[in-house]
Protein backbone atom coordinates (compact mmCIF):
# COMPACT_ATOMS: atom_id res chain seq x y z
CA UNK A 1 0.00 0.00 0.00
CA UNK A 2 1.38 3.42 -0.98
CA UNK A 3 1.41 6.15 1.68
CA UNK A 4 1.72 9.47 -0.18
CA UNK A 5 2.61 11.71 2.79
CA UNK A 6 5.85 9.86 3.62
CA UNK A 7 6.25 8.50 0.03
CA UNK A 8 6.58 4.94 1.34
CA UNK A 9 5.25 1.50 0.39
CA UNK A 10 4.30 -0.56 3.46
CA UNK A 11 2.24 -3.74 3.73
CA UNK A 12 -0.94 -2.76 5.69
CA UNK A 13 -1.13 -6.24 7.29
CA UNK A 14 2.32 -5.66 8.80
CA UNK A 15 1.13 -2.32 10.20
CA UNK A 16 -2.07 -3.81 11.65
CA UNK A 17 -0.20 -6.73 13.29
CA UNK A 18 2.47 -4.40 14.73
CA UNK A 19 -0.29 -2.13 16.05
CA UNK A 20 -2.07 -5.13 17.58
CA UNK A 21 1.04 -6.32 19.47
CA UNK A 22 1.81 -2.81 20.76
CA UNK A 23 -1.86 -2.38 21.65
CA UNK A 24 -1.87 -5.49 23.86
CA UNK A 25 1.36 -4.38 25.59
CA UNK A 26 0.06 -0.82 26.05
CA UNK A 27 -3.32 -1.88 27.40
CA UNK A 28 -1.74 -4.30 29.86
CA UNK A 29 1.28 -2.30 31.06
CA UNK A 30 0.21 1.30 30.47
CA UNK A 31 3.08 2.08 28.10
CA UNK A 32 3.09 3.75 24.69
CA UNK A 33 5.30 1.04 23.17
CA UNK A 34 7.44 3.46 21.16
CA UNK A 35 10.58 1.37 21.80
CA UNK A 36 9.01 -1.35 19.63
CA UNK A 37 6.87 0.73 17.23
CA UNK A 38 9.71 3.11 16.24
CA UNK A 39 12.14 0.33 15.20
CA UNK A 40 9.24 -1.63 13.58
CA UNK A 41 8.38 1.33 11.33
CA UNK A 42 12.05 1.95 10.64
CA UNK A 43 12.44 -1.70 9.60
CA UNK A 44 9.78 -1.10 6.91
CA UNK A 45 11.97 1.61 5.40
CA UNK A 46 10.24 4.64 6.88
CA UNK A 47 12.60 7.57 7.55
CA UNK A 48 13.53 7.95 11.22
CA UNK A 49 11.77 11.34 11.62
CA UNK A 50 8.52 9.89 10.20
CA UNK A 51 8.89 6.77 12.38
CA UNK A 52 9.07 8.90 15.55
CA UNK A 53 6.23 11.32 14.66
CA UNK A 54 3.89 8.68 13.19
CA UNK A 55 4.47 6.40 16.16
CA UNK A 56 3.42 9.22 18.52
CA UNK A 57 0.18 9.76 16.56
CA UNK A 58 -0.64 6.04 16.74
CA UNK A 59 0.12 6.07 20.50
CA UNK A 60 -2.52 8.80 21.00
CA UNK A 61 -5.22 6.67 19.36
CA UNK A 62 -4.20 3.46 21.12
CA UNK A 63 -4.10 5.21 24.51
CA UNK A 64 -7.60 6.66 23.96
CA UNK A 65 -8.99 3.13 23.45
CA UNK A 66 -7.03 1.59 26.36
CA UNK A 67 -7.76 4.49 28.74
CA UNK A 68 -11.50 4.33 27.90
CA UNK A 69 -11.50 0.62 28.69
CA UNK A 70 -9.51 1.17 31.91
CA UNK A 71 -11.91 3.97 32.90
CA UNK A 72 -14.83 1.56 32.49
CA UNK A 73 -12.96 -0.81 34.84
CA UNK A 74 -12.44 2.03 37.37
CA UNK A 75 -8.67 2.14 36.75
CA UNK A 76 -8.21 5.85 35.89
CA UNK A 77 -7.54 8.60 38.45
CA UNK A 78 -8.53 11.66 36.39
CA UNK A 79 -7.49 14.22 39.02
CA UNK A 80 -4.00 12.69 39.26
CA UNK A 81 -3.71 12.46 35.46
CA UNK A 82 -4.61 16.12 34.97
CA UNK A 83 -2.14 17.35 37.63
CA UNK A 84 0.57 15.20 36.07
CA UNK A 85 0.24 16.88 32.67
CA UNK A 86 1.75 20.09 34.17
CA UNK A 87 4.99 18.32 35.12
CA UNK A 88 5.06 16.12 32.01
CA UNK A 89 4.89 19.01 29.53
CA UNK A 90 7.51 21.01 31.49
CA UNK A 91 9.81 17.97 31.68
CA UNK A 92 9.34 17.11 28.00
CA UNK A 93 10.35 20.66 27.02
CA UNK A 94 13.49 20.51 29.19
CA UNK A 95 14.35 17.05 27.76
CA UNK A 96 14.01 18.40 24.20
CA UNK A 97 16.23 21.39 25.11
CA UNK A 98 18.88 19.02 26.54
CA UNK A 99 18.82 17.08 23.25
CA UNK A 100 19.34 20.34 21.31
CA UNK A 101 22.29 21.27 23.60
CA UNK A 102 23.85 17.82 23.09
CA UNK A 103 23.30 18.12 19.33
CA UNK A 104 25.25 21.39 19.35
CA UNK A 105 28.01 19.70 21.41
CA UNK A 106 28.07 16.92 18.77
CA UNK A 107 27.77 13.84 21.01
CA UNK A 108 24.03 13.36 21.28
CA UNK A 109 23.82 9.75 20.05
CA UNK A 110 26.41 8.33 22.44
CA UNK A 111 25.15 10.15 25.56
CA UNK A 112 21.46 9.39 24.89
CA UNK A 113 22.32 5.72 24.26
CA UNK A 114 24.34 5.38 27.49
CA UNK A 115 21.65 7.15 29.56
CA UNK A 116 18.86 5.05 28.10
CA UNK A 117 20.72 1.74 28.64
CA UNK A 118 21.44 2.73 32.27
CA UNK A 119 17.81 3.77 32.88
CA UNK A 120 16.26 0.69 31.23
CA UNK A 121 18.56 -1.77 33.04
CA UNK A 122 18.07 -0.01 36.41
CA UNK A 123 14.26 -0.08 36.08
CA UNK A 124 14.27 -3.78 35.17
CA UNK A 125 16.67 -4.75 37.98
CA UNK A 126 14.73 -2.76 40.56
CA UNK A 127 11.34 -4.13 39.47
CA UNK A 128 12.58 -7.75 39.51
CA UNK A 129 13.86 -7.25 43.05
CA UNK A 130 10.74 -5.44 44.30
CA UNK A 131 7.99 -7.57 42.72
CA UNK A 132 9.81 -10.80 43.60
CA UNK A 133 10.10 -9.72 47.25
CA UNK A 134 6.47 -8.58 47.36
CA UNK A 135 5.24 -11.85 45.82
CA UNK A 136 7.36 -13.87 48.27
CA UNK A 137 5.95 -11.92 51.24
CA UNK A 138 2.27 -12.16 50.18
CA UNK A 139 1.01 -15.59 51.19
CA UNK A 140 4.04 -17.41 49.91
CA UNK A 141 3.62 -15.90 46.46
CA UNK A 142 -0.08 -16.77 46.12
CA UNK A 143 -2.12 -13.68 45.32
CA UNK A 144 -5.77 -13.65 44.36
CA UNK A 145 -6.30 -14.03 40.62
CA UNK A 146 -9.17 -11.59 40.22
CA UNK A 147 -8.48 -8.52 42.31
CA UNK A 148 -11.56 -6.61 43.38
CA UNK A 149 -11.58 -3.09 44.84
CA UNK A 150 -10.29 -4.29 48.21
CA UNK A 151 -7.25 -5.96 46.64
CA UNK A 152 -6.55 -2.87 44.54
CA UNK A 153 -6.31 -0.69 47.64
CA UNK A 154 -4.12 -3.30 49.35
CA UNK A 155 -1.67 -3.48 46.41
CA UNK A 156 1.49 -4.16 48.44
CA UNK A 157 5.03 -3.21 47.46
CA UNK A 158 8.40 -4.02 49.06
CA UNK A 159 9.27 -0.33 48.49
CA UNK A 160 6.33 0.78 50.67
CA UNK A 161 8.53 2.45 53.36
CA UNK A 162 9.80 5.02 50.82
CA UNK A 163 6.27 5.57 49.45
CA UNK A 164 4.94 6.16 52.99
CA UNK A 165 7.79 8.59 53.76
CA UNK A 166 6.94 10.61 50.63
CA UNK A 167 3.23 10.61 51.52
CA UNK A 168 4.10 11.93 55.02
CA UNK A 169 5.84 15.02 53.57
CA UNK A 170 3.31 17.82 54.25
CA UNK A 171 4.27 20.39 51.61
CA UNK A 172 1.29 22.64 50.83
CA UNK A 173 -0.95 22.15 48.86
CA UNK A 174 -1.84 18.56 49.75
CA UNK A 175 -3.92 16.75 47.13
CA UNK A 176 -6.52 14.11 48.05
CA UNK A 177 -6.88 11.39 45.43
CA UNK A 178 -9.98 9.44 46.54
CA UNK A 179 -9.90 7.12 43.51
CA UNK A 180 -6.38 5.96 44.39
CA UNK A 181 -6.92 6.24 48.16
CA UNK A 182 -3.87 8.50 48.53
CA UNK A 183 -3.20 12.00 49.92
CA UNK A 184 0.09 13.50 48.74
CA UNK A 185 1.75 16.86 48.12
CA UNK A 186 0.99 18.53 44.78
CA UNK A 187 4.74 19.14 44.35
CA UNK A 188 5.65 15.47 44.64
CA UNK A 189 3.13 14.63 41.89
CA UNK A 190 4.55 17.41 39.69
CA UNK A 191 8.15 16.29 40.40
CA UNK A 192 7.41 12.64 39.51
CA UNK A 193 5.61 13.64 36.29
CA UNK A 194 8.36 16.15 35.49
CA UNK A 195 10.95 13.33 35.62
CA UNK A 196 8.71 11.19 33.36
CA UNK A 197 8.38 14.11 30.93
CA UNK A 198 12.13 14.74 31.03
CA UNK A 199 12.82 11.15 29.94
CA UNK A 200 10.07 11.40 27.32
CA UNK A 201 11.68 14.52 25.81
CA UNK A 202 15.22 13.17 26.19
CA UNK A 203 14.79 9.54 25.10
CA UNK A 204 11.62 9.90 22.98
CA UNK A 205 8.24 8.17 23.19
CA UNK A 206 5.72 8.41 26.00
CA UNK A 207 8.15 7.26 28.78
CA UNK A 208 5.48 4.98 30.27
CA UNK A 209 8.33 2.58 31.23
CA UNK A 210 9.44 5.12 33.84
CA UNK A 211 6.10 6.80 34.69
CA UNK A 212 4.11 3.66 35.50
CA UNK A 213 6.67 2.34 38.04
CA UNK A 214 7.10 5.88 39.49
CA UNK A 215 3.34 6.13 40.12
CA UNK A 216 3.44 2.84 42.04
CA UNK A 217 6.69 3.28 43.98
CA UNK A 218 6.81 7.03 44.68
CA UNK A 219 3.15 8.07 44.84
CA UNK A 220 1.75 4.77 46.18
CA UNK A 221 -0.86 4.40 43.41
CA UNK A 222 -2.20 0.80 43.09
CA UNK A 223 -0.72 -0.89 39.99
CA UNK A 224 -4.03 -1.22 38.08
CA UNK A 225 -4.76 2.49 38.62
CA UNK A 226 -1.17 3.40 37.70
CA UNK A 227 -1.59 1.59 34.35
CA UNK A 228 -4.92 3.32 33.56
CA UNK A 229 -3.83 6.77 34.74
CA UNK A 230 -0.54 6.53 32.85
CA UNK A 231 -2.49 5.78 29.65
CA UNK A 232 -4.73 8.80 30.23
CA UNK A 233 -1.64 10.94 30.77
CA UNK A 234 0.00 9.53 27.61
CA UNK A 235 -2.98 10.77 25.54
CA UNK A 236 -2.09 14.34 26.55
CA UNK A 237 1.71 14.09 26.35
CA UNK A 238 1.73 12.08 23.08
CA UNK A 239 -0.97 14.41 21.67
CA UNK A 240 1.28 17.38 22.36
CA UNK A 241 4.23 15.49 20.79
CA UNK A 242 2.15 14.57 17.73
CA UNK A 243 1.17 18.19 17.13
CA UNK A 244 4.75 19.50 17.39
CA UNK A 245 6.07 16.70 15.14
CA UNK A 246 3.21 17.19 12.63
CA UNK A 247 4.01 20.87 12.12
CA UNK A 248 7.63 19.85 11.43
CA UNK A 249 6.33 17.45 8.73
CA UNK A 250 7.19 14.26 10.65
CA UNK A 251 3.74 12.62 10.82
CA UNK A 252 2.16 10.37 8.19
CA UNK A 253 -1.30 10.16 9.69
CA UNK A 254 -2.47 7.57 7.14
CA UNK A 255 0.13 5.07 8.44
CA UNK A 256 -0.90 5.88 12.03
CA UNK A 257 -4.59 5.30 11.19
CA UNK A 258 -3.89 1.90 9.61
CA UNK A 259 -1.64 0.84 12.52
CA UNK A 260 -4.26 1.95 14.96
CA UNK A 261 -6.93 -0.40 13.58
CA UNK A 262 -4.86 -3.28 15.02
CA UNK A 263 -3.92 -1.39 18.16
CA UNK A 264 -7.57 -0.59 18.98
CA UNK A 265 -8.48 -4.24 19.47
CA UNK A 266 -5.11 -5.14 21.06
CA UNK A 267 -5.43 -2.34 23.62
CA UNK A 268 -8.85 -3.59 24.70
CA UNK A 269 -7.54 -7.14 25.14
CA UNK A 270 -4.55 -5.84 27.16
CA UNK A 271 -6.75 -3.66 29.38
CA UNK A 272 -9.22 -6.47 30.10
CA UNK A 273 -6.32 -8.87 30.84
CA UNK A 274 -5.15 -6.66 33.78
CA UNK A 275 -8.26 -7.83 35.69
CA UNK A 276 -6.84 -11.34 35.90
CA UNK A 277 -3.47 -10.40 37.41
CA UNK A 278 -2.48 -8.97 40.80
CA UNK A 279 -0.30 -5.80 40.98
CA UNK A 280 3.08 -7.43 41.74
CA UNK A 281 2.57 -9.95 38.92
CA UNK A 282 1.88 -7.14 36.44
CA UNK A 283 5.04 -5.38 37.68
CA UNK A 284 7.11 -8.57 37.32
CA UNK A 285 5.75 -9.15 33.79
CA UNK A 286 6.67 -5.51 32.97
CA UNK A 287 10.41 -6.27 33.47
CA UNK A 288 11.20 -7.51 29.89
CA UNK A 289 9.92 -4.27 28.31
CA UNK A 290 12.78 -1.98 29.41
CA UNK A 291 15.18 -4.89 28.67
CA UNK A 292 13.92 -4.99 25.05
CA UNK A 293 14.46 -1.22 24.89
CA UNK A 294 18.02 -1.65 26.25
CA UNK A 295 18.77 -4.47 23.77
CA UNK A 296 17.64 -2.28 20.84
CA UNK A 297 19.83 0.63 21.98
CA UNK A 298 22.87 -1.66 22.57
CA UNK A 299 22.41 -3.15 19.08
CA UNK A 300 22.17 0.33 17.56
CA UNK A 301 25.26 1.50 19.46
CA UNK A 302 27.40 -1.53 18.55
CA UNK A 303 26.33 -2.01 14.93
CA UNK A 304 25.90 1.62 13.96
CA UNK A 305 22.54 0.69 12.33
CA UNK A 306 19.30 2.19 13.49
CA UNK A 307 16.69 -0.53 13.88
CA UNK B 1 -15.52 -28.02 37.36
CA UNK B 2 -12.55 -28.32 34.99
CA UNK B 3 -14.84 -29.39 32.15
CA UNK B 4 -17.08 -26.32 32.74
CA UNK B 5 -14.04 -24.04 32.73
CA UNK B 6 -12.81 -25.64 29.51
CA UNK B 7 -16.14 -25.17 27.74
CA UNK B 8 -16.31 -21.55 29.01
CA UNK B 9 -12.81 -20.94 27.66
CA UNK B 10 -13.76 -22.50 24.32
CA UNK B 11 -16.88 -20.28 24.10
CA UNK B 12 -14.82 -17.16 24.90
CA UNK B 13 -12.29 -18.10 22.21
CA UNK B 14 -15.07 -18.71 19.67
CA UNK B 15 -16.67 -15.34 20.50
CA UNK B 16 -13.28 -13.69 20.16
CA UNK B 17 -12.66 -15.35 16.78
CA UNK B 18 -16.08 -14.17 15.50
CA UNK B 19 -15.36 -10.68 16.81
CA UNK B 20 -11.97 -10.61 15.06
CA UNK B 21 -13.53 -11.78 11.75
CA UNK B 22 -16.29 -9.15 11.87
CA UNK B 23 -13.81 -6.50 12.94
CA UNK B 24 -11.42 -7.52 10.12
CA UNK B 25 -14.21 -7.15 7.54
CA UNK B 26 -15.21 -3.74 8.87
CA UNK B 27 -11.59 -2.54 8.95
CA UNK B 28 -10.92 -3.76 5.39
CA UNK B 29 -13.98 -1.82 4.17
CA UNK B 30 -12.73 1.17 6.08
CA UNK B 31 -9.27 0.97 4.43
CA UNK B 32 -10.64 0.95 0.93
CA UNK B 33 -13.43 3.43 1.60
CA UNK B 34 -12.39 6.18 3.99
CA UNK B 35 -8.57 6.10 3.82
CA UNK B 36 -8.54 6.00 0.01
CA UNK B 37 -10.68 9.16 -0.24
CA UNK B 38 -8.89 10.93 2.62
CA UNK B 39 -5.42 10.34 1.11
CA UNK B 40 -5.32 13.10 -1.52
CA UNK B 41 -6.98 15.68 0.71
CA UNK B 42 -4.49 15.00 3.55
CA UNK B 43 -1.48 15.24 1.20
CA UNK B 44 -2.72 18.64 -0.04
CA UNK B 45 -3.32 19.80 3.51
CA UNK B 46 0.15 18.63 4.61
CA UNK B 47 1.92 20.53 1.82
CA UNK B 48 -0.17 23.73 1.94
CA UNK B 49 -1.51 24.19 5.51
CA UNK B 50 0.75 22.28 7.89
CA UNK B 51 -0.85 23.65 11.10
CA UNK B 52 -4.34 22.64 9.96
CA UNK B 53 -2.91 19.25 8.97
CA UNK B 54 -1.45 18.82 12.49
CA UNK B 55 -4.83 19.61 14.09
CA UNK B 56 -6.75 17.39 11.64
CA UNK B 57 -4.25 14.54 12.27
CA UNK B 58 -4.95 14.59 16.02
CA UNK B 59 -8.72 14.87 15.49
CA UNK B 60 -8.65 11.96 13.02
CA UNK B 61 -6.72 9.60 15.28
CA UNK B 62 -8.87 10.44 18.32
CA UNK B 63 -12.06 10.17 16.23
CA UNK B 64 -10.98 6.79 14.88
CA UNK B 65 -10.09 5.62 18.41
CA UNK B 66 -13.53 6.55 19.76
CA UNK B 67 -15.26 4.98 16.75
CA UNK B 68 -13.29 1.70 16.84
CA UNK B 69 -13.75 1.44 20.61
CA UNK B 70 -17.51 1.78 20.10
CA UNK B 71 -17.43 -0.82 17.28
CA UNK B 72 -15.50 -3.41 19.33
CA UNK B 73 -17.64 -2.80 22.44
CA UNK B 74 -20.80 -3.09 20.31
CA UNK B 75 -19.56 -6.32 18.70
CA UNK B 76 -18.72 -7.83 22.10
CA UNK B 77 -22.16 -6.89 23.44
CA UNK B 78 -23.87 -8.33 20.35
CA UNK B 79 -21.96 -11.61 20.65
CA UNK B 80 -22.66 -11.87 24.39
CA UNK B 81 -26.41 -11.30 23.79
CA UNK B 82 -26.35 -13.91 21.02
CA UNK B 83 -24.73 -16.40 23.39
CA UNK B 84 -27.24 -15.88 26.21
CA UNK B 85 -30.30 -16.26 23.92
Amino acid sequence: MYFPISHSHINPVYLVVTGFVIGVLGGFFGVGGSFIAGPALRAMGLDWNFAVGTDLAHIVGKSVVAAKRHRALGNVDLRLGLIMTIGTIGGAELGAQLIQALKRAGNVNFIVSVVSITVYLSISAFMIWESWRTLAKSNGGKLRKRPGAATLKADRSAFMHVTKALQRLRIWPMIRLPTSGVTISFWIIVLVSFIGGLFSGFLGGGAGYIRMPSLVYFLGIPTHLAVGTDLFEIIISAGYGTFTHAIKGNVDILIALVMHTGAAIGAQIGAIATQYFAGPKIRLAFVPLPLIGAAIVIYTLLSGHKL
Amino acid sequence: MIARRKSEGRRTLRAFAIELTLYGLLVTGYFFGVLHFLGNWLVQLETQHIRIYASVAILLIIGQAVMLEAVTTGLLRLLRRGRSE
